[in-house]
Parts: structure tokens; sequence; C-alpha cells
């Protein structure tokens, strides 16, 4: 049954056992699941290392994959320069026509088995390995191991501690199940595990009401952009099914066969603008982009490595990684190559903005790292919906890092320091005295974060900006260098807040109440201005006594909601360093936050910083992204040996080459032009942007300048409490609006639960009821009021004199044949056996007759 | 050898089944009439199969004969409970549903 | 295989001896079944009936079908009704009263059947003879259980369950 599909002949290109066994990355965790399950609470470290072993092997596998894929591109590069011209007359006179810079198509790895069929329908499950499969694969088997580690620590003596590694494992499964899926019908396999486990580890400690209804609103929200990845699977099978299986031979749930369709022109632009809208509102939800963002920052009412894992790292770049699979669909459905300003780039500039604002107005030190997740995955968006899809790809990998490091430092601090409290306010202040090497780790990460060269984030933020610029949105250029400023500055905050100044609450050992810090202000309620006063009085003023005072008044009724989780915790009140198995991971995060941008550094930007890199540097740029190359059917079917399978004539209707093209989508044919004849394109040519030393000055300078202003702000208002700025929004109508404004979130929860839901529960179900009082009612009255004055003139002459007689004696038949009749049902079995085969056998004579005769 | 020697005697097995049926008292009698019934159509089944001559009919007597062990497991049980409640599982005295 | 191959010989005397005897006792032991005083008798004249069947099976080439037959039949359903007999107390020895009042009603409706689907048979079939026969493999049965007919051996798997779980809550004593 395995339907391994031949690798690329022409070039023999390298593959090896981990490249064509991938698919026991997803499959290892699967297992482990399973048996966590069944017997993780009889195991001596309850389950977790069934966890921590399967996703090591994964790891291991998926590290091994990624040397083989590395060793197969670089076949391709070198082996396959002197053979091409022989094997294969399209390729070479293709490769010929443009010049020795085109790189070739590199032929992913594609094993699947086919687990139904439905009327020459194949349903497979396998394995779809290229560079981005491969990038994720071990990105989310890195980052699944050390959360693995870190929650060791963090969650023990959890009374769901079994079940919560069960879940992560899980989780990582699904997470792998998508990314390597070959097919949609696994990706929408893969997406579906992954919004389960998020919203059984959003909703661990279901006790406290709080989580569960957060649980529940992750699962909503998400499921709204659900329906559209459904459908949108659906338009794209129904789109392209034909076409797969005239030209590739597989069918339109196929990975390969969509992206080659989408390229191919045989899909109209309106399919395909359809396809691209209902995938993007399932992009939207999954990865928390506006208006769908809601849901991202109330999950992190799950635990801290939850909120590291699914909701910053892995879990919500799910929608990225949609848009980055079937790229081609955007690429041709939103019209990026020319230009378009695409519904992606629109979404993702806006999410960029309104998230890094939203994290301003947060006292929930995972709340603005929430929002950062939101307003970095916006940048994300919008690099994939303006054509840069390496940089876009490339933040997801460095983003992880950092991103998952500063969770993973709150869930620290929270777990040491501040007596799992995640109040910056209330709880924290000048922790870096007593956790250092937290304190270092968030700083390396926030740096990065904040894309400040040399660290991670800059290769890859700057490089979206640089390219946004560069594909001519100038507006959006300036929103993404005005969210880089925002970062700055709302990671000054956070910072400030956390690590100087003076230790407030629990940070200084108070503990008035035994509420252990879980207890947060129901935030579903609406901030009104009474409430701000006294939480700026309380922090202002005199942020120990205060603080404490109002923590204690407010939180009362969270008493001993979650006193099981960290009975270990009960002796040492005072905040300290957290142990190694919490600090091991953090430290190894910060160490790549500060490295992992050097897998794809930009020449020019190397040169900047006095480093010699040369031109094979761009790691990602080689290994990852997949090249723009035609490559002739009969290859891409793998029937290698059969003749090739020529399209019909009016398969590829050329399209107009249009003015705006950039350089490379002209010399390999794919995209925006259309392919010869006889060949497929798997990925549009995306132009890159060439860095300058300018473009790099501005942006390292609007990041100087959001850090200059963050940090004057915060050392006036928080330490020396600068009388002008202390109490604004008290005196300043502007100030005390906007500061509303954004406290309650631009009021789109209100939105959603008062308007929509409010509309349709009441208003609506108001005036059906009043339809159907006064319309249907009075229908239905007045069709009474005559049908009564017919039917009484009926009754009389009708009624009593023809109708009744007739029911009379048809009553009376039906008596006297019931009487009749009452001594064969006789209540006895036998009886009815014997009638029941009499009967069947005279049934059965009449039927003899009637044949013969 | 001819085709109607296998279905003229599962006519025949069928017919003393379907007497049983009709002419025993007892519970347990008339259950296992049924089964002579059931192997009846068994036998037919194999007969078709080897004159068809394929295997379609081997798999629906396996199927067959599994149904009759779980109808003459439910169909003990049924009669066990009648004995507790009646001490009797004489057919002709259950005639509650007479009209 | 033997057995097959004599299926397969239209002049096999020796064949057809053989089914005329075992068909002989097969309705013997049929006929005691519904007519003898005893119920135990009863049963254990079901079992040469079964038996018979089963062998029947082998000279219609299924041997599989017949091992399932001799295995599910004599060996459990036939332990299951000796087990119902004593539990509800039935008598060793003759008993009156076996048969319902009307049992004279079956043998009309018997013959009306058996009259009707010989007529059917025979006018079908007349002398179809039974020719060359490929061996069927006992794994050409896996095959058909396991691809074209997976969804009633599901189905069957399922009413097994039921009627496991049935019989439990009919039988237990609360």
């Amino acid at each position: 049954m395995v339907a391994a599909e031949e690798t690329y002949k022409a070039l023999e290109l390298s593959s090896g056992w981990f490249l064509e066994n991938a698919w026991l990355i997803a499959l290892i965790p699967a297992v482990a699941f399973a048996l966590i399950i069944a017997f993780g609470k009889k195991m001596p470290f309850k389950g977790a290392e069934f966890g921590l072993v399967s996703i090591g092997a994964s790891l291991v596998i998926a590290t091994g994959a990624g040397i083989q894929w590395m060793q197969r591109t670089d076949s391709a590069d070198h082996g396959g320069e002197a053979a091409q011209g022989a094997f294969n007359g399209i390729r070479g006179a293709l490769r010929a026509a443009e010049g020795a810079e085109a790189e070739p198509f590199i032929e992913p790895v594609v094993s699947q088995w086919v687990w139904w069929q439905n009327s020459g329908l194949e349903f497979g499950i396998g394995s779809h390995i290229d560079g981005l499969s491969i990038l994720l694969l071990w990105l989310v088997a890195f980052i699944s191991l050390l959360v693995q580690v870190f929650s060791l620590d963090y969650v023990r003596g959890d009374r769901r501690y079994t079940h919560f590694f069960a879940a992560l494992t899980l989780f990582s499964s699904g997470m792998l199940v998508m990314v390597m899926a070959s097919n949609t019908v696994q990706l929408i396999l893969g997406w579906e595990i992954m919004g389960l486990c998020s919203f059984m580890l959003i909703g661990h400690w279901w006790e406290d009401a709080y989580n569960s209804h957060s649980a529940l609103k992750a699962f909503f929200t998400v499921r709204v952009g659900d329906v559209g990845l459904l459908i949108g699977v659906a338009i794209l099978f129904f789109g392209s099914n034909q076409w797969a299986v005239d030209n590739l031979g597989s069918n339109g749930f196929d990975i390969r066969a969509i992206q080659a369709w989408a390229l191919s022109g045989d899909g109209s632009s309106w399919t395909l603008l359809m396809a691209s809208v209902t995938l993007f509102i399932a992009a939207i939800g999954k990865s928390g982009q506006f208006p769908f963002h809601t849901w991202l920052p109330d999950a992190m009412a799950g635990p801290t490595p939850v909120s590291s894992l699914l909701h910053s790292s892995t879990m919500v770049v799910a929608g990225v990684f949609l848009v980055a699979r079937i790229y081609p669909v955007f690429w041709e459905g939103f019209n990026i190559a020319n230009g378009g300003l695409s519904f992606i780039a629109i979404i993702g500039g806006i999410t960029i903005v309104i998230a890094a604002l939203l994290a301003f107005v947060q006292d929930d030190i995972k709340k603005v790292l929430a929002y950062s997740t939101v307003s970095q995955l916006g940048y994300m968006m919008l690099g994939l919906g303006t054509g840069a899809w390496l940089p876009a790809v490339f933040h997801v990998f460095t983003h992880a890092f950092f991103k998952c490091c500063l969770f993973l430092a709150a869930g620290s601090i929270s777990h040491s320091g501040s007596h799992h409290s995640f109040d910056m306010k209330k709880d924290m202040g000048g922790l870096r005295k007593f956790m250092p090497i937290t304190f270092g780790a968030w700083c390396v990460s926030t740096l990065a974060l904040t894309g400040v060269i040399p660290f991670a984030g800059f290769w890859s933020k700057d490089e979206i900006i640089d390219n946004v610029g560069d594909a001519g949105y100038t507006f959006l250029f300036w929103v993404g260098l005005f969210g880089a400023a925002l970062t700055a500055m709302y990671m000054t905050r956070a910072t400030y807040l956390t690590f100087f100044g003076e230790p407030r609450g629990a940070a200084a050992g108070i503990h008035l109440d035994d509420d252990h810090g879980y207890a947060t202000e129901h935030r579903e309620t609406l901030v009104t201005a009474a409430t701000i006063d006294r939480k700026l009085v309380s922090v202002g003023a005199a942020p120990q006594s205060l603080g404490a005072a109002a923590a204690h008044g407010d939180h009362d009724d969270h008493d001993g909601d979650h006193g099981d989780h960290h009975d270990d915790h009960h002796d040492d009140h005072g905040p300290h360093e957290s142990g190694k198995l919490i600090l091991v991971p953090i430290v190894i995060l910060a160490v790549l936050a500060l490295t992992s941008g050097f897998a794809n550094p930009t020449p020019l930007a190397g040169d900047a910083l006095g480093l010699n890199l040369g031109e094979g540097v761009e790691l990602v740029k080689k290994y990852v992204e997949p090249r723009p190359e035609a490559v002739s059917l009969d290859i891409a079917a793998g029937h290698a040996g059969e003749s090739l399978q020529l399209l019909e004539p009016g398969g590829f209707v050329p399209q107009s080459e249009s003015g705006g093209e950039g350089e490379g989508a002209k010399k390999t044919g794919c995209g925006r032009s259309t392919p010869e004849v006889g060949t497929v394109c798997y990925f549009p040519a995306v132009s890159h942007a060439v860095p300058t030393l300018s473009k790099i000055l501005l942006s390292l300078g609007v990041v100087a300048m959001g850090y200059a202003a963050a940090i004057g702000f915060c050392i006036a208002f928080y330490k020396n409490k600068h009388p002008k700025l202390v109490g604004l929004t008290e005196r300043s109508r502007i100030a005390r609006s906007g500061y509303l404004f954004l406290k309650n979130k631009y009021y789109l929860d209100a939105l959603y639960q008062n308007v929509f839901v409010y509309f349709v529960s009441r208003p609506l179900a108001k005036a059906t009821y009043w339809f159907n009082q006064n319309v249907i009612d009075a229908a239905v009255d007045g069709v009474g009021a005559g049908g009564k004055r017919a039917g009484e003139f009926v009754y009389k002459n009708i009624d009593q004199k023809l109708v009744d007689g007739a029911v009379n004696a048809s009553g009376t038949i039906a008596s006297e044949t019931g009487h009749g009749l009452q001594p064969i049902q006789s209540g006895r079995v036998n009886h009815y056996a014997s009638l029941l085969f009499g009967a069947a056998a005279v049934g059965a004579i009449v039927l003899v007759i009637l044949n013969v005769s | 050898m001819l085709a109607v020697n296998f279905l003229l005697l599962a006519a025949v097995l069928f017919c003393i089944g379907v007497f049983g049926v009709i002419a025993r008292r007892n519970a347990v009698m008339v259950l296992m009439s049924i089964e002579l019934i059931l192997n009846a159509v068994n036998l037919n089944l194999i007969a078709f199969a080897l004159m068809n001559n394929n295997q379609e009919g081997h798999v629906f007597a396996l199927y067959v004969i599994a149904i009759a062990a779980a109808e003459v497991g439910v169909g003990l049980a049924m009669v066990l409970m009648i004995y507790r409640n009646r001490k009797s599982i004489a057919l002709d005295e259950l005639s509650e549903m007479k009209g | 295989m033997n057995a097959l191959i004599l299926a397969a010989d239209n002049v096999n005397v020796a064949q057809n001896i053989a089914f005329g005897v075992i068909a002989t006792v097969m309705i013997f032991a049929a006929f005691s079944v519904v007519t003898t005083k005893n119920v135990v008798h009863a049963a254990l004249y079901l079992v040469v009936v079964l038996a018979g069947v089963a062998a029947q099976y082998i000279l219609a080439a299924a041997e599989f079908v017949a091992v399932s037959q001799v295995m599910v039949y004599i060996g459990a359903v036939m332990v299951l009704f000796l087990f119902g007999i004593m539990l509800t107390r039935a008598q060793i020895g003759k008993e009156e009263g076996l048969n319902n009042k009307g049992w004279q009603l079956g043998i009309p409706v018997a013959l009306l059947l058996f009259g009707l689907m010989a007529y059917v048979i025979v006018d079908t079939f007349e002398d179809q003879v039974i020719t060359e026969v490929t061996p069927f493999p006992t794994e050409g049965i896996a095959d058909q259980v396991l691809s074209p007919f997976l969804v009633p051996f599901l189905a069957i798997s399922f009413v097994l369950l039921a009627a496991a779980i049935g019989a439990i809550v009919l039988a237990r004593k609360d």
C-alpha cells in the first residue's frame, strides 16, 4: 500500500531514511499520548517520561531529516547541473533561457498511505517533506521538548499532572501531523487536534469559572474560523480536482496538486479569490488576527507552559503555516504578484498596530506577551500578504524561540518570584536582583523581539518590513515601523514593571490573602472609570500597602481555588531564582534568541556589523524556500518512465503580463506568467528585497526612539511619579477615554457579546414574537373565524347528513370486522408463526403462478 | 452431483423447522427449531456458492453462524427470565398480548 | 481439497452416496427434534443434524465454514441449549405436553411450504449439474470479509456485543 512517490529521477536527488520515514515524527507522540492515557498514572514520573522520550525521539528524527534535506538540496545544486541538460529537454531549455542563476526545483519527499477510497477518490495520510515542513517539524519538536522539560518542575504536584502531559504530547502530535500534511484532509485533522488540545489545556484548571470560560471562548472563536477552512478546502477540491486528475494523477485534496493548480491558470480568479478569503478566515481565527484576536489573550488562563508552547510559538502560527503552505492559492487569489493590496496584508497591518496598543494597558505580564504575539503574527501575515514569503516563515522560526523564552521567563517569575501571580503592578518589581538568570534571558529575548541587531528578531522582522517597502506598499511599510517602535515601548514598560523599581506585593514577600496569586479580576466585565481610579491610586501613590490591600479586597472569592498545585512552595514565600529544570530551557531558548537569526542573515547587514558573511549564508533561503522553477509534468507525477503527459490546448490560459512585475518572476515562468505547456510550478517567484544600509539604520533608529521614549516615560511615571503624568487619566478626558478604549479591548468583546449575541437573543427574539403574535396569529385567527363560519354551514348540511352516515357505516364495518378477526390475535406465538409461514407460502404461490403464466 | 440435492435437503430442513416452531410448546424447543431453519439457510448459501463458483456464500454463512450464536444467547436469556418470573416456559401461557 | 475434487466430479458415485446417507440421517434426526417427547433427546438429535450439516459443507468444498459450524454450533450453541434445558428444570425423561394444542396446524403449513419450495427449486435448476469448481483458498474468505464485506462484518461485531450485553442484562437476578 505504500505509494511512496519516487523522487526526482532526472536530477538524482539524494534521499534518506529520515526523509522517507518522517511520518514517524508525528506518529511517535501520538503513540506516547495513548501510553500516557493508559499507563501514565502508574509510571514513576506519572507519564511525563513518555512525553519527553517521544518528543525527544521526534526531535532526533526531525534533525536527521533536516540534515538529509540539506544534502538533498546540495545534491541538486551540484550533481544536477551537469546532468540536467542531458536528462530533460524542457528543463534544460528552461534553464538555458533563464541563465545560470535559477536554482533547480527540489522535489519534496512524499510518502503516503491510502486509508479510504471512495469512487476513485483516494484519501491519503502521509508525509510531505520539503523545506517548510522540515523547518517547522524541527521547530515544533524542539520547542515541545523544552516546554515539557520546563513543565516537569512547573506543574509538579498538579492534580491533573498526567493529563497535562498527555494533552501536551497530543498537541505536539497534532501540530506535527498538520505540518507534514500531504493533503488538505490531513491538514484539517491536525488543525482540529490542535484546537481540541488548546481547549483542554486552557481549561486545565477548569474549577475556576474564568478558565473554563476562556477555554470555551478560544474554542468557539477558532471554530468560527474553522468553518472557513472547511469551505476553503471544499472550494479548492472542486476547483482543482479535475485538473489534478488529468495532469498529475492525484486529486484535489493533494497539497502539491493544489499548489500546481493555483499557478497553472486553470482555475478562475474568482474561485481562487473565494478559496483565499475563506482559508484566510481560518487563518485569522487560528492565528489570532484582527478581529478574532480576542481569544488569544484570554487563552493565557492556561498554565504558562501551555501559553508558551501553544499560544505563542507553535499552534498560533498554524494559520501562518496554512497560508505559507498553499501560498500559490493566495498568491494568485489575492493577486499579490501584481502588488494588489491584499486582504492578508491589510489584516496583518491592522493587527500589528491594534495589538501593540493593547499591550500598553495590560497589567498581566502574560497578557502583554499575548498581545505581543498577536502583533508579531500580524507581521508574519503582513509579510505573506505582500509577497515576503521567506521573511515571514523565517519570522515564525525566530519568533518561536524568543517568544517561548519570554513566556517561560514569565512562568519562572510567577513560579518563584511573585508567588503565582502574573500581575506586574501588584506583585512584581525589582526582581532582577532575585532572579538574575531569568532577567538575563528576558532581556535577550526582549531585544530579539524588538528587532535590535544582532538579535534574532532583527534578521526576520526587519526583513519583513524591508520587503514590504520594497514591494511598493509604502503605507504598510510605515505601519510596520510604527509597530516596531510600539513593540520596543511596551516591552520596556513590561521589563521595567517586572524587574526594576521597588518590589511590590508578592515580590516583596507580602501575602495578605491566601489566593496564591491566581486571582485575576474578571476581565469580562467592562472597566469603568471608577475602577481605573482605584487602580491608579493603588499603583501610583503608595504601591506597597495599597496594592496589597486592593488585591485583598478584590479577590476574596478565589481563596483555595488553586491550593493544590504548588504545595512545595509554602515554606518559601520570598522571591528567588527558579530550579534547574526551569532555567535550562529558558537559557537554551535565550541563546537561540540571540543566535537563530544567523540562520538567514542578510549579507549586507552582516557587512554593516563587520562580519564577513559570504553569499551562501542565507541558509533558510537556500534550503527552505521552494524554488520557482517549472518542472515537467511526468516527473512531477512520479511517472518518470512514462511519456510526457501534455496538457490539453486550453489547459494553460496565458495570462496578461502586467507592467508591475518584479525581476524574478519573468525569468522562471512561474506565478503571473504562464509556464510552458507540459510543465507545472509549485511555487511562485517571489521577489527579495535588497537591504540597504539606510533602511537598516532607519528601522534601528525607530526602535531606538521607541526604547528611549519608553524608558523616559517609565522612569518619569513609575519611578519619579511625575506630577503631570500621574493621574492623567483622571484629569484629561481624552486620555481617560483613550485608556478606557484600550482597556476594554476596543470594545470588541462587548461588541460580540452585547451586540451580536444580544441582538440575536433579545430584539430579534422580540421581533419574532411580535410578528408571531400580530401577524401570524392574526392570520390564524382570521382563518379560524372564517373557518368556523364555513364549518357551521358544512356541519349542518354536509357533515351531519352525508359524512356522518359514511363514517358511521365505516365505523360499524370496522368494528364488526375487528370482532370477527379477534380470535386470530390469540397472543400465542405459535399461532402467529403458523399464520406468518402460511401467509408467506400463499403469497409465494401467488407469485409463482403469476410468473409461470 | 445435481444442484437440486442440496437445495432440496435445505428445503426439507426448513420445513421441519417451521413445523417445530408452530407445533412446539416449550420455548427451548422452539429455539432449537429456529436453529434448524437457520442451518437450512446456511446450507442454501453454501450450495449457491458452489454453483456460482465464488466464495461470497461462505462469508455470509459465517455471518449467519455468528448471528445465530447471538440469537441463541439472547433467546435463552429471555427464556431464563421468563422462567424466573412465571415458573414456566410454556409459550401458550404467555398470551397477554391477546386482543 | 479431496472433497473439492469429489464435488467437482459429476459422475462420482461415492459422493452422491455419501450425500444421500448423510441427508437421510439428517432428515431423520431433524424430524426427531421436532417430534420427540424428551427435551434432552431433542437437543442430542439437534447435534446430529448440525454435524450432518457440517459434513455437507465439506462435501460442498466449504471446509472453513464446516469447521466453524462444528466449533460454534456443536461446541458452543449446544452447550447453551443444554444449560437452558437444565436451568428451566425440564424433566429428564419423557414429558407430556411438549406440543401445543393446535400443533396439527403445523403439518399443512410445512407441507405447503415444502411443496412450494420443491416445485420452485426443481423448476429452476432441474438437472443443472455442478461442474468444475476452482479451489477456494481459506484466505479468500479473509479477503472477502475484510474488504468487500467489511461493513457487515463490523455490524455483526456490534450485534454480538449487544447480544452479549443484552443476555447479561436479561439473565441477571436483580
